[in-house]
């Protein structure tokens, strides 16, 4: 069985400044990090290998350094990955980035299952991976907490739906995202880090691709635009409750109860 | 020997801090009995929470004038019950006390009330860039605490104590006095250090109602290796092979699979990896990312060399929290998993850990109770714990002595002390006694009585 899973480099902070002019993230000389909703696709990835046999591929959009992931993907367990570079992609929106990564799997090669994460931690959108599917015309479950059994070129997961669970059985190949906190995503290794060569890592730009319409991509392909991306504001609002442990206890439940956690 | 409270003390306390912070009776809730670990238990005759200084000046003058044993008491997240009123009398709770005053970034200090919580602290200063570097593994401990028991924490390795951070303390005398010991300067040679003297004194001598303590530049990169190693002997051994490479690691903690499977229970969160049978887990922090990777590379590589089954990245956020999150849990995990514990904190050499575990683990088979355990490998401090099970009263009792009498001893013929950073308190007097012997702990005595003349603070307490 082949898997390939998408991930994406992130800011390692949330205090991200945005370009005023073009609405995109400055990236420049800020610390990344992988996607840290991507760590439980790799898992969950890594998890059916052992179970079921076959590799893992992993596969990202960004500038060269966004190779840096693809070595942690590999330390974790991933057998090489793919990097989609070329400056005709920057700016790209949910849609121009979904279109871009569709087309740089297609030239990657033939994957029965492909996993994206949730979302992002920058862009937050939770699109990219449904994007994806319909692009390359593959069945496609979102918020997938469990992927119960594998077989006869179908596969079952449990997937969230807010308020209930859905068992659901999906046909192969096909493209799931995984909830976020479904797994404990093992860490890299360093032993295998030393033991990293340059073959297992591929890079792919604009002139690989098979549609060579430049306005499919980038900022010239994105049906949106964003105007302004602002870190949601901080809550430090405390609240105490006094009284003898029985009103204590009765106070907080009624608290917890009126702000929905139960 | 003590007077016991009477309804005109009480009156008076109540003159001092208003009626709503005296409590009497059955309005005392059970918890201020005992502390964290709970083997101590006596309830105070009052509880009186104080929020100034003057305050508890005045209940001081009054329990001086009246002879009435006073306890103080921050958080209660003690081990050795040094915060239990054994003799009874009044309980002073210094939790409402609770502001940081001043943070002074030309001296590089932060002034806080004793009950400041450590976990408000580390966050307070690292807002501004700076680092508290003492790091006990309880972070809802008050500061006055932690200054009282000189707790220790997993930075030590590099960074050392609560001692070594702290600068000037504002204290109330048994008598009712206020003094200012030690001061915001950082040399000082003037005559006796009684500052360091009440650091660590466990509430026996004076009362802290404010602390100036050192603070750092918050180093700006830090991550952490998780080392799997096949046993405890290789991982233990790897330590002082890593002390002999020159690099400084700020923190190096072992922990068996067993302790890392109470806290998978405990949290209801799966741990990262969990094949191996022992791992130390290594921090390290600087300014560049340079520095800290090329520290790093090398403890990686050496580890790899002495036998590791491999080496763990632990970089980024999410990862640090997966790790120290049990890390910082498995005191409570291994409560949870027993009926009643106590522990051991004894401190040996580095080089002696793995003799003193390999001697606890013939002692769980000789005894065939549990004692697992879990500490800084760093600096040679192990949290022991004999967990009780399915034991009756009388075979606990019996189990417990004969642990503890045997650990204490071997701990003290491989150069160790009784208490790495929990202090003696009521629990651990005994063992204290035993391993010092008359001459010093009459001078300790001594001490007390020129604090304390009438014995009223926190009495039974550490050298008594």
């Amino acid at each position: 069985m082949k898997i390939l899973v998408c991930i994406k480099q992130v800011p390692g902070s949330t205090n991200v400044e945005v370009d005023p002019n073009t609405g995109v993230l400055k990236r420049d000389g800020i610390q990344s990090k992988m996607n840290p909703y991507d760590l439980y696709a790799i898992e969950t990835a890594l998890n059916l290998t052992e179970k079921f046999g076959g590799t893992v591929d992993v596969i990202t959009m960004g500038p060269p350094q966004a190779k840096s992931v693809i070595e942690e993907a590999i330390c974790m367990g991933a057998k090489g990955g793919t990097v989609l570079s070329d400056r005709k992609f920057a700016g790209a929106d949910v849609l121009a980035t979904a279109y871009t990564v569709s087309q740089g799997i297609k030239k990657t090669g033939d994957f029965d299952i492909i996993i994206c994460g949730k979302q992002t931690t920058d862009g937050d959108t939770a699109q990219v991976g449904a994007e994806v599917a319909e692009f390359l015309n593959l069945p496609n479950v979102a918020n997938v907490l469990s992927v119960k059994d594998i077989s006869d070129g179908k596969m079952v997961v449990t997937a969230s739906q807010d308020d209930k669970v859905a068992e659901m059985s999906i046909k192969l190949p096909c493209l799931i995202s995984v909830d976020g906190d479904i797994n404990t995503p093992r860490l890299p290794s360093y032993k295998v880090k030393k033991g990293i060569t340059d073959d297992m890592i591929k890079f792919l730009s604009f002139d690989d691709f098979d549609d060579q319409n430049v306005n499919n991509y980038g900022l010239s392909g994105s049906a949106t635009n964003v105007e302004r991306i602002f870190p949601p504001e901080k809550n430090n609002e405390k609240h105490s409750i006094e009284g003898t442990p029985q009103q204590q206890a009765d106070e907080l439940y009624n608290l917890i109860r009126r702000i929905k956690l139960v | 020997m003590y007077n016991k409270l009477t309804s005109e003390d009480i009156k008076k306390l109540i003159e001092i801090v208003g009626e709503e912070n005296v409590i009497t009776g059955e309005s005392i809730s059970a918890d201020y009995a005992h502390d964290e670990l709970g083997t101590v238990k006596k309830m105070p005759d009052v509880l009186v929470r104080v929020t100034k200084t003057e305050e508890i000046s005045k209940i001081m003058a009054l329990a001086w004038e009246r002879v009435i044993p006073v306890t103080v008491r921050g958080s209660g997240t003690g081990l050795v019950g040094a915060a239990v009123p054994v003799c009874g009398g009044i309980l002073l709770e210094t939790t409402k006390m609770n502001k940081i005053l001043e943070l002074d970034s030309d001296n590089l200090t932060v002034t806080v009330q004793p009950g400041v919580l450590l976990m408000e602290l580390a966050a307070f200063v690292e807002e501004n860039d700076f680092l508290y570097p003492p790091d006990p593994g309880e972070k809802s401990a008050t500061i006055g605490g932690n200054i009282s028991t000189n707790a220790g924490g997993m930075r030590a390795v590099k960074y050392g104590v609560t001692r070594d951070y702290v600068r000037a303390l504002t204290v109330v005398m048994p008598n009712g006095e206020i003094v200012k010991l030690g001061a915001k300067v950082a040399k000082n040679s003037s005559g006796y250090s009684l500052k360091d003297l009440v650091v660590g004194s466990e509430g026996t001598l004076c009362i802290i109602t404010e602390a100036v303590l050192d603070i750092i530049p918050l180093p700006k990169i830090s991550l952490s290796l998780l080392v799997p190693f096949k046993d405890m002997k290789s991982a233990i051994e790897a330590v002082p092979k890593i002390f002999r490479s020159k690099v400084t690691p700020t923190a190096i903690e072992y922990m068996s699979r067993d302790t890392i499977l109470f806290a998978e229970d405990y949290l209801g969160k799966k741990f990262p990896d969990k094949k191996n049978e022992a791992y130390i887990l290594l921090t390290f922090d600087g300014n560049t990312e340079t520095q800290v990777n090329e520290d790093m590379n090398t403890v990686a590589q050496l580890c790899l060399e002495i036998g590791a089954v491999d080496v763990y990245i632990v970089d980024t956020e999410e990862r640090k929290k997966a790790v120290w999150s049990a890390r910082g849990a498995f005191l409570e995990a291994i409560k949870a998993s027993t009926t009643e514990m106590d522990e051991c904190d004894v401190v040996v050499p580095v080089n002696k850990i793995d003799e003193f575990i390999r001697f606890t683990h013939k002692l769980a088979e000789q005894t065939g109770v549990r004692i697992p355990s879990f500490g800084h490998a760093g600096d040679g401090n192990l949290h022991i714990y004999i967990c009780r099970d399915k034991l009756s009263d009388a075979e606990w009792e019996k189990v417990l002595e004969e642990c503890f009498d045997k650990m204490y001893k071997k701990a003290e013929e491989l150069g160790g002390l009784v208490s790495g950073e929990h202090g003696i308190g009521y629990a651990k007097k005994g063992y204290l006694k035993n391993q010092l012997g008359d001459l010093p702990i009459n001078v300790m005595k001594g001490i007390k009585k020129v604090f304390d003349e009438k014995n009223i603070l926190n009495p039974e307490k550490v050298c008594f």
